[in-house]
């Protein structure tokens, strides 16, 4: 049975409307495409600063004796290892090493935020609730979450003054509560898009005067930028879409996350079948390729070798600041290599592509 | 919003505008919204003959690709060159410089098959709607 769905709206959907944008449904939710155009839009956060509601994203609360432990078995990084005020990057895994999903855990002095995928809001909250133990309290506080990204180089300038000072001294992947234009939030260096930036977490009531505050802070170095932008700036870095690069099927040593999977830091879900891939070696990896034409790759294209199929194309787009096509697939573990020869079917024809090393994009802002 | 009165159109988004004998192809200001950035236009060579209602080349954009589909029949007299080194034309000026080729049409009377402004315009809010 197809269960009855009502499209949700985040709360600046009237903003999103007043400018123009083109809205789409993602996730369930009605967001904003596109406000000027892709191009335009993925420019603006390589060398001035974008503001990108990501409000559809979904945020628990996770509090208690033996949250931790809770949290670090459920995920593959090690949560022990970060100090308060450290976000993770971290996928989720199921116990046959496939990944729920891809998600930021934010340690506080007390509890957690976990920060995950729109479209897995639902799977994941019922997933973790059925390893939380008794004590630990759950609490999915998505639909009064705001969330903001304020990303690319002017971003620290952006904030100057809208944030406490010591917010533009944090370090990549660490975060502060403070007040932005006077609300308190959450106030984060971290982003989707290989530049410097910042996610800004709020309560949604406040949606209003922080969207305006920016907006009028930011001047001519800021501008929206739609879910069209945000898709070519983190393919451009070689980031991670869940549903179309990595999801129940994949783990994530095929996908080359093998950086936040800490097989030391003792059991966790998922960590026996990892051990067995990594012990055997990978039968499929995902590779990232470049095109030299004009025709771009797509989801779900497949990619051939010497006449045979090989693997799909899981992202595909025209890469704005590298001027070329670009697309990630999985392919037979030999195949990935950089330097392989590949080719991207597209109808009839067949377009030479070549595995080259991620991230495809160097040049950002983001600061290690 | 209005949609040029020169020109007629197909239900895939492309217009039509007939003068000289020749037939002047090119999508609407709606595909082009539907689209995105355009980033290339793979176009016929001159000479080879189109069909009306079937494909005769491709659109990429950043976002999304799209065939492009021939209004009437004939053959290909001339492509727009200058959409290889400037694809952006599409989106910025898509029923003027934006235009992708032109048809010696094997029977121009295939126009009057194309819809009016009026009823493209009508088509797109119901699709919109």
């Amino acid at each position: 049975m197809q269960p009855s769905t009502t499209i949700k709206r985040t709360p600046f959907y009237d903003f999103h409307r007043a400018l123009g944008a083109k809205m789409v449904e993602f996730a369930g939710f009605e967001m904003p495409v596109r406000y000027t155009g892709d191009v335009h839009e993925h420019r603006c956060v390589r060398e001035r600063a974008g503001l990108f509601d990501i409000s559809h994203m979904g945020e628990f609360h996770v509090e208690g004796p033996g949250a931790l432990e809770f949290l670090n078995r459920a995920i593959t990084n090690d949560l022990a290892a970060a100090a308060a005020g450290q976000a993770v990057y971290s996928p989720m895994c199921r116990p046959d090493g496939g990944i729920v999903d891809d998600l930021l855990v934010y340690r506080f002095a007390d509890h957690f935020m976990v920060v995950v995928n729109a479209s897995n809001i639902a799977k994941d909250f019922d997933w973790l609730r059925g390893q939380c133990p008794q004590g630990v309290r759950l609490e999915d506080r998505s639909d009064r979450t705001a969330l903001l990204a304020v990303q690319g180089p002017k971003a620290p300038d952006v904030l100057r003054g809208l944030v406490p000072d010591a917010a533009l001294d944090l370090g990549y992947y660490r975060f502060m509560t403070g007040r932005l234009l006077g609300i308190e939030s959450v106030i984060s260096r971290t982003g989707y898009t290989g530049e410097d930036g910042f996610e800004l977490y709020f309560d949604a009531r406040s949606a209003a005067p922080v969207w305006e505050g920016l907006m009028r802070a930011g001047k001519e170095r800021l501008e929206p930028v739609g879910l069209g932008a945000r898709d070519t700036l983190r393919l451009e870095v070689g980031y991670m879409l869940y549903g179309n690069d990595i999801d129940d099927t994949t783990s994530p040593l095929e996908a080359g996350l093998g950086w936040t999977v800490k097989l030391k830091k003792g059991e966790f879900v998922g960590r026996e079948m990892l051990v067995g891939q990594k012990e055997q070696g990978l039968e499929r990896k995902l590779a990232g390729f470049a095109l030299d034409g004009r025709r771009v790759p797509r989801h779900d294209m497949a990619i051939e070798s010497g006449g045979r199929g090989v693997g799909r194309v899981t992202s595909g787009t025209f890469g704005p600041s590298l001027e070329r096509p670009i697309g990630m697939g999985y392919v037979e573990a030999a195949l990935a290599e950089t330097g392989t020869a590949l080719e991207v079917r597209v109808g009839e024809a067949l377009l030479p592509a070549r595995v080259v090393a991620r991230p495809f994009y160097t040049r950002g802002s983001r600061r290690a | 919003m209005g949609y040029p009165a020169d020109v007629r159109y197909t239900r895939e988004h492309e217009w039509a505008r007939l003068g000289g004998g020749q037939v002047t192809v090119g999508i609407t200001s709606y595909a082009t919204e539907q689209l995105g950035d355009v980033v290339f236009v793979e176009l016929p060579a001159v000479g080879k003959e189109v069909e009306a209602g079937k494909p005769f080349g491709v659109v990429e954009a950043v976002k999304t690709v799209s065939d492009l589909y021939a209004p009437v029949s004939g053959r290909v007299v001339e492509v727009n060159v200058a959409l290889a080194a400037n694809p952006a034309l599409v989106n910025q000026q898509p029923f003027g410089d934006g235009w992708m080729i032109r048809i010696a049409p094997r029977d121009a009377a295939q126009m009057s098959t194309l819809l009016s402004n009026d009823e493209y315009g009508k088509m797109v809010e119901e699709q919109h709607a």
